[in-house]
């Protein structure tokens, strides 16, 4: 595991090297937009991650908020199994799939539902105990510093674009920074609260968060909005040279959040290491002068 | 050539964010090494 880490830098830094390279040198100029567009090679990728992260938060939390009691911990396992079947099913019924928009496949949309019981096992499997916790407030903090990019990277575009640095009332791009709003929150909550139900409360404020998400997704599928509306899919007519960079970009910074993570991950464990050794301390303190006020009161006695 | 400037500061400001975050896990990795190595120097 030890080597796995410097390997798999060393490859980030190649890919994100080569997708920076793919995406200033080799996509195509916007015949529109011209270069300012190349700028969704680092937007898109990151919104994707941050959705990722706040969806990997969002399984763990409810885990943890579970996790309390085996008859809530079973209706959850079963509430997920649920969605799984609905959602294999669901998206391909006529009545259903009148409400899915246009463009969008049926299968995308049974596919994306799987993944939530498909990651609600594997979060389960790979982070037992405590380590729900440690998964939920890293993926929380690494999406937040994603989606900070991509609040800063969207008005950069569209400046030169729309003549605007933000368009106020756009359901996408408000949805956008209420999300980044609530897991600022959740983040300040966790750093700033020593109350024992800090962890449950953290948890259950990020299922809400996590309710922005599809949101955000959606928001420019159902609504019309000033945000461009979606390229992939949808009707889009993106150009598969573009396409192919906008995916191998995306490819690059998942790697490249994924070591980022882990380096949060472990440094989480270590903070609750010395955290422990801390309590370890005072609990032996308290127990020398125990010790030492005990033939006192025994004199008393 | 103006759209030319938003798109290097995009892709610049994408950079920092990333590094300034890499630098605060850096720095708390160190800190909390620190502390630990100080726990064991008391015991």
């Amino acid at each position: 595991m030890k080597r796995l880490f410097p390997i798999l830098s060393i490859v980030t830094v190649v890919l994100l090297g080569y997708a920076l390279y793919l995406a200033l040198v080799v996509a195509p100029t916007d015949a529109l937009q011209g270069e300012v567009y190349r700028i969704i090679y680092y937007h898109v990728p990151s919104a994707w991650t941050a959705f990722l992260l706040f969806f990997i938060n969002f399984v763990a939390s409810i885990r943890y908020l579970t996790r309390s009691k085996a008859s809530t911990e079973n209706a959850a396992k079963w509430i997920a199994i649920g969605i799984g079947v609905v959602g294999l099913v669901a998206p391909f019924l006529p009545p259903v799939r009148r409400l899915i928009p246009a463009g969008m496949e049926p299968s995308a949309v049974a596919t994306t539902i799987v993944l939530i019981p498909a990651f609600y096992f594997l979060v389960g499997k790979l982070f037992p105990g405590d380590r729900l916790d440690v998964l939920a407030v890293t993926s929380a903090e690494v999406g937040v510093v994603f989606c900070t990019i991509v609040l800063v990277t969207g008005p950069l575009w569209a400046r030169p674009v729309w003549g605007i640095w933000w368009a106020p009332g756009d359901i996408r791009l408000t949805s956008t920074l209420v999300l980044w709003l609530i897991y600022v929150s959740y983040l300040v909550l966790r750093r700033f609260s020593n109350s024992a139900q800090t962890q449950m409360l953290a948890a259950a404020l990020a299922v809400f968060g996590a309710l922005d998400v599809p949101l955000v997704y959606l928001s420019i599928w159902f609504f019309r909005t000033q945000h461009p509306q979606p390229v992939i899919g949808g009707g889009g007519s993106m150009d598969p040279r573009m396409l192919h960079v906008l995916l191998f970009s995306w490819l690059a910074f998942l790697l490249f959040g994924f070591l980022v993570c882990w380096s949060r991950f472990r440094l989480e464990l270590l903070k609750r290491e010395v955290e422990q050794a801390h309590a370890m301390e005072s609990l032996a303190g308290a127990g020398v002068s125990e010790k030492a006020s005990l033939p006192l009161s025994r004199s008393a006695g | 050539m103006n759209a030319v400037k938003f798109l290097f500061a995009a892709y610049v400001a994408t950079w920092v964010i990333h590094l300034f975050y890499l630098g605060t896990l850096v720095r708390r990795f160190s800190q909390l090494r620190q502390q630990l190595r100080e726990l064991g120097k008391g015991k």
